[in-house]
């Protein structure tokens, strides 16, 4: 079962996706990266439909590229956050939408705030400081009501989300055996071993 | 064609029935003057629909997913929660019974005191967990006349799965946990309706057990002290209380030790969020968090 967890703390956002990709009742690969590296400070997880994640993530990916090359500035996370959005919204009401969920995870050097923003493929969009998409929210988000700390170090925020890993483990039917970590903070995007 | 195999076939749970009424010299469809039938015979004596396929029957006038407008709505959504620790078992339940999307009772007695060394936890169908644990209750009396000696958790919630796999198919729906301390100390079994029978140290039942069990897990372990375990209990029905529509209000909160089971309190999920238990601090993510930001401006700006 996809999951995919984001939570802020002081100064950073981390990102956390499984690395399986399924079909039918077959794990096709084990270690697939799910968390896109936008720009230098902006990472994105995606979920939903096989196919479209990744097309729609190299689509945004392309975009936000481009962006940055004709303005010799890349687009600001809150910018970012309703670019996408408004590109999923304009696909769900195309002919053939993307059906792909979010996270959105970025620093903005400007203003020296991390940005986490949840989105699903209806459009909707809401920046909070943990989010959780797929099975696992329905064991993480009561377990993050509890534990997170938005002032946490990079290392409390790492035990924060061993703690979501571990509880997915424990208790989701064939939970993901793997996860991938990222984090993006001041010094830019980079993976990080759990 | 289906009624008359159903009625002279020897298999099945109407033959079953009318085994057991030939067993004990009853005639079919006699009204039970009693409130409780012939609990005392042994046998459980049940009326059911007399139709080829009950389940069925049920179904036809239940199903709110089908057919909305059905007359009778069958109260589900909850969240309980039992656990075995070194200082006893806390049993620990919401309040909410809801019909769809419209909650019908905000104070509802989920956990059911079948005598004062087991409790019994209600999820799944209100009434079929009140009637049969109460029925398991008027059982664990008579082991106790019978045999001079107190019922064990084990043998009492056998009792009850057993009682309600010989009614599978017939649409009952529970899911409870039978809390208590016997000679063997604390303990806590899982009892469903399809029959399922587990011995265990956690366990949570119901729409919001998930959200239960992501503080439960966390917060666990066997040499929790009496206060922490309480809290514990608490703390999850609250987060499941605050993540899932379909539990909420209150919160009852029983402990199991070696000399029975006490109510320790009823506990409002509102004012537990605003200002906690005891009025220091509630367990509301906001008002933890406030004054907290995740902004880092270096030191000099």
């Amino acid at each position: 079962m996809e999951t995919a967890f984001g939570i802020t703390g002081k100064g950073y956002v981390l990102i956390a996706s499984d690395t399986t990709a399924v079909h039918s009742i077959v794990k096709v690969k084990t270690d697939v990266d799910k968390i896109k590296e936008l720009s230098p400070f902006l990472l994105m997880a995606t979920s939903g439909e096989p196919g479209d994640t990744v097309q729609f993530a190299e689509y945004i990916e392309r975009n936000i590229r481009l962006y940055h090359i004709r303005n010799n500035f890349p687009l600001r996370p809150p910018s970012a956050a309703s670019w996408i959005r408004r590109s999923l919204a304009d696909s769900l009401r195309s002919r053939k939408p993307y059906s792909v969920n979010l996270l959105l995870g970025g620093y903005d050097v400007s203003t020296y705030k991390p940005h986490l923003y949840w989105m699903d493929y209806l459009g909707t969009l809401a920046e909070v400081p943990f989010a959780a998409h797929g099975y696992g929210s329905y064991f993480t988000l009561s377990l993050l009501d509890k534990y997170h700390d938005p002032e946490a170090t990079v290392e409390e925020g790492l035990a924060t989300l061993k703690r979501c890993i571990d509880e997915v483990s424990k208790r989701l039917v064939v939970s993901p055996d793997r996860f991938k970590v990222k984090i993006v903070d001041k010094d830019g995007v980079r993976e990080i071993e759990v | 064609m289906n009624t008359l195999v159903q009625r002279f076939s020897t298999t099945g749970p109407a033959a079953e029935i009318r085994k057991a009424k030939e067993v004990l010299g009853e005639e079919d469809d006699v009204v039970d003057v009693m409130g409780f039938g012939n609990l005392a015979s042994g046998v459980p004596k049940f009326s059911i629909p007399g139709v080829p396929d009950p389940s069925a029957f049920l179904k036809m006038h239940t199903d709110d997913f089908a057919d909305p407008s059905c007359r009778i709505k069958i109260k589900h959504g909850t969240t309980t929660l039992a656990f075995r620790f070194k200082g006893g078992v806390i049993v620990a339940v919401d309040s909410r019974a809801t019909a769809g999307s419209y909650i019908a009772s905000g104070t509802v007695k989920k956990v059911i005191e079948i005598n004062p060394y087991l409790l019994g936890t209600m999820a799944g169908g209100a009434a079929d967990c009140q009637y049969w644990e109460t029925y398991l209750g008027i059982q664990c009396r008579l082991h106790e006349l019978r045999n001079r000696e107190r019922i064990s958790v084990a043998a009492a919630s056998k009792y009850l799965s057993n009682l309600v796999y010989s009614y599978k198919g017939m649409g009952l729906s529970m899911g409870t946990m039978i809390c208590g301390w016997d000679k063997t100390g604390p303990a806590v079994y899982y009892v469903d309706s399809d029959g399922t029978r587990l011995k265990g140290d956690v366990f949570s039942v119901g729409s919001g057990s998930t959200f239960a069990y992501g503080v439960l897990d966390q917060g666990y372990h066997w040499d929790l002290s009496d206060e922490e375990a309480q809290e514990l209990g608490r703390r999850s029905i609250y987060a499941a209380g605050h993540r899932d529509a379909f539990s909420g209000n209150t919160i009852n909160l029983y402990h199991v030790k070696e000399d029975g089971w006490k109510f320790i309190g009823n506990y409002d999920v509102s004012k537990m969020h605003y200002d906690g238990p005891d009025g220091r601090g509630g367990y509301g993510y906001d008002l933890r968090v406030e004054g907290k930001s995740s902004a880092n401006p270096p030191s000099s700006a």
